[in-house]
């Protein structure tokens, strides 16, 4: 479980998030959407220590990230899994040595072992064929994948997701939404997911955490995010006349 | 930077495949360059030296000292890593400033790794084999000027060799190695700035390059003066 305790992150004059306290809880795929500017990203990069918070506190299981220490946090570093909007796949290893990585960099593994656990994440990913091929020469999807595979090999504790399935055919898109919900599921991993895709919201968004100019307008799950009269998220999740029939019918039919 | 590029090592048998990888990259994959440049503008300089210097009362043995001077003193360390500047500086940044636009250096941090020792240190490590291209260079130069002068007729087998000997200070071998040292760190540190802390997008990257080459050639050309001062007179 995440805890974050009025979370504050200005940039010189600017204040990009302005007070933000949510809980994003254990073995659930946990949202965050907003519209872009809202400070989606500013967050999640606070939350995986990329930015120094200016105020407030974030709890990781009951441990603040202020009161760690230098070795404490590089611990904790281990227990977090991230899949960036890029992939971020290190473009001078194949798929198989980035899937390693972190492996070859925290454990005294072999290359035997490293090989078995490396195959073990290529395959509960879905990834065939892939191993020896180089980053350009695999699609948007099966990057993501990868991405996924190397921030599942330390068993994390933590799984952070920056717009995973952007730039993505709609039903890879789901392919990959499903594969982290069920990988959230089965690991009972905390998974919090930045993402202003709407099938994402209302296929897997177990808690939604909806941003507005760095503030917390709204949260819940994607059942309540039907029935919510919150102007703000209305008009950002309803903003399509598709959804907007979604709504009434799913109104419609729980009534 | 620097602090921390030599703070929190990276395990050591990673470490090792790094800085292995840098000095292919930036080493071994620069002595064609470096060759091709040498031996030709070796040749160069002493069939300039002996055009300018056709009087009959000077010495024949002139062409061949002129050219170990020139080549030695000035050519190969700095005139060099100039040009090394554009190659090995913009490959640098470019690395780099890509790995930033493309998150991987996020990507390092979020899991816990010393981003600067493990990109920045093995660029200076593999670097410090730098004055072993310089002699290469230094070498191909000088017989560059030789078989130019011989075939073209402008000195002869004995003058060019007697011009070579003549007046050899062994200092001046140690100044130029110091030098080189010096601006191989300045080749390895100005570029990994330049990439390690761009911001922005792919066109960007381009930029950051260009004037990681331009601050990298200032710097050498400065730091050549104040150390030719230093040190020669």
């Amino acid at each position: 479980m995440i805890q974050i305790n009025n979370l504050i992150k200005s940039f010189e004059e600017t204040q990009v998030l302005k007070g933000i306290s949510t809980t994003f809880e254990k073995g659930k795929t946990n949202l965050i959407i907003g519209q872009s500017g809202s400070g989606k990203t500013v967050f999640l990069k606070c939350i995986i220590g990329l930015f120094e918070p200016t105020g407030g506190d974030i709890i990781f299981d009951n441990t603040a990230l202020s009161s760690m220490d230098l070795k404490t946090r590089a611990l904790l570093r281990q227990d977090l899994g991230m899949v960036f909007q890029g992939s971020a796949l290190f473009d001078s290893m194949t798929v198989e040595e980035n899937i390693m990585f972190p492996m070859r960099m925290f454990t005294n593994a072999s290359e035997d072992e490293l090989r078995d656990r490396a195959n073990t994440a290529i395959n509960r990913v879905n990834l065939i064929d892939a191993n020896h091929k180089m980053p350009s020469e695999i699609s948007g999807g099966m990057k993501k994948r990868v991405a996924i595979a190397r921030a599942i090999i330390m068993n994390p504790k933590y799984l952070f997701c920056d717009e995973p399935n952007s730039g993505l055919d709609p039903r890879t898109a789901i392919l990959i939404d499903n594969l982290i919900q069920e990988i959230t599921q089965e690991y009972e991993i905390t998974t919090v997911i930045n993402t202003h895709d709407m099938n994402s919201v209302m296929e897997i968004g177990e808690k939604i955490v909806f941003l507005e100019n760095g503030l917390k307008q709204w949260e819940g799950t994607n059942q309540e995010i039907f029935k919510t009269d919150n102007e703000a998220v209305t008009k950002f999740v309803y903003s399509s006349e598709m959804f907007k029939k979604i709504r009434a019918i799913y109104i419609k039919e729980s009534n | 930077m620097l602090q921390k590029t030599f703070g929190k090592f990276t395990k050591w048998n990673v470490l090792r495949n790094l800085i292995l990888r840098e000095i292919d990259d930036l080493i071994i994959g620069s002595l064609g360059i470096i060759a091709f440049i040498s031996f030709f503008v070796g040749g160069v300089v002493a069939i300039q030296t002996a055009i300018n210097t056709d009087n009959p009362l000077l010495p024949g043995y002139l062409v061949g000292f002129a050219t170990r001077q020139s080549i030695i003193l000035e050519f190969a360390p700095t005139f060099i890593s100039v040009i090394m500047a554009g190659k090995v500086g913009s490959f640098i940044t470019s690395s780099l400033g890509t790995m930033r636009v493309t998150e991987q250096i996020d990507a390092l941090e979020v899991m816990g790794i010393n981003t600067y020792n493990y990109l920045i240190f093995p660029k200076i490590a593999a670097l410090t084999l730098y004055p072993f291209l310089i002699s290469i260079s230094m070498t191909l130069g000088i017989f560059g000027g030789y078989l130019a002068c011989i075939s073209g007729g402008f000195s002869s087998h004995a003058d060019f060799i007697e011009g070579l000997q003549l007046d050899f200070k062994a200092f001046h071998i140690v100044y130029a190695f110091i030098k080189t040292f010096l601006f191989a760190m300045l080749l390895a540190t100005i570029p990994s700035y330049h990439g390690y802390f761009m911001k922005g997008g792919a066109l960007d990257v381009g930029k950051a390059s260009t004037t990681s080459f331009v601050w990298t050639s200032v710097t050498i050309i400065i730091t050549n003066t104040i150390v030719t001062n230093l040190l020669l007179t």
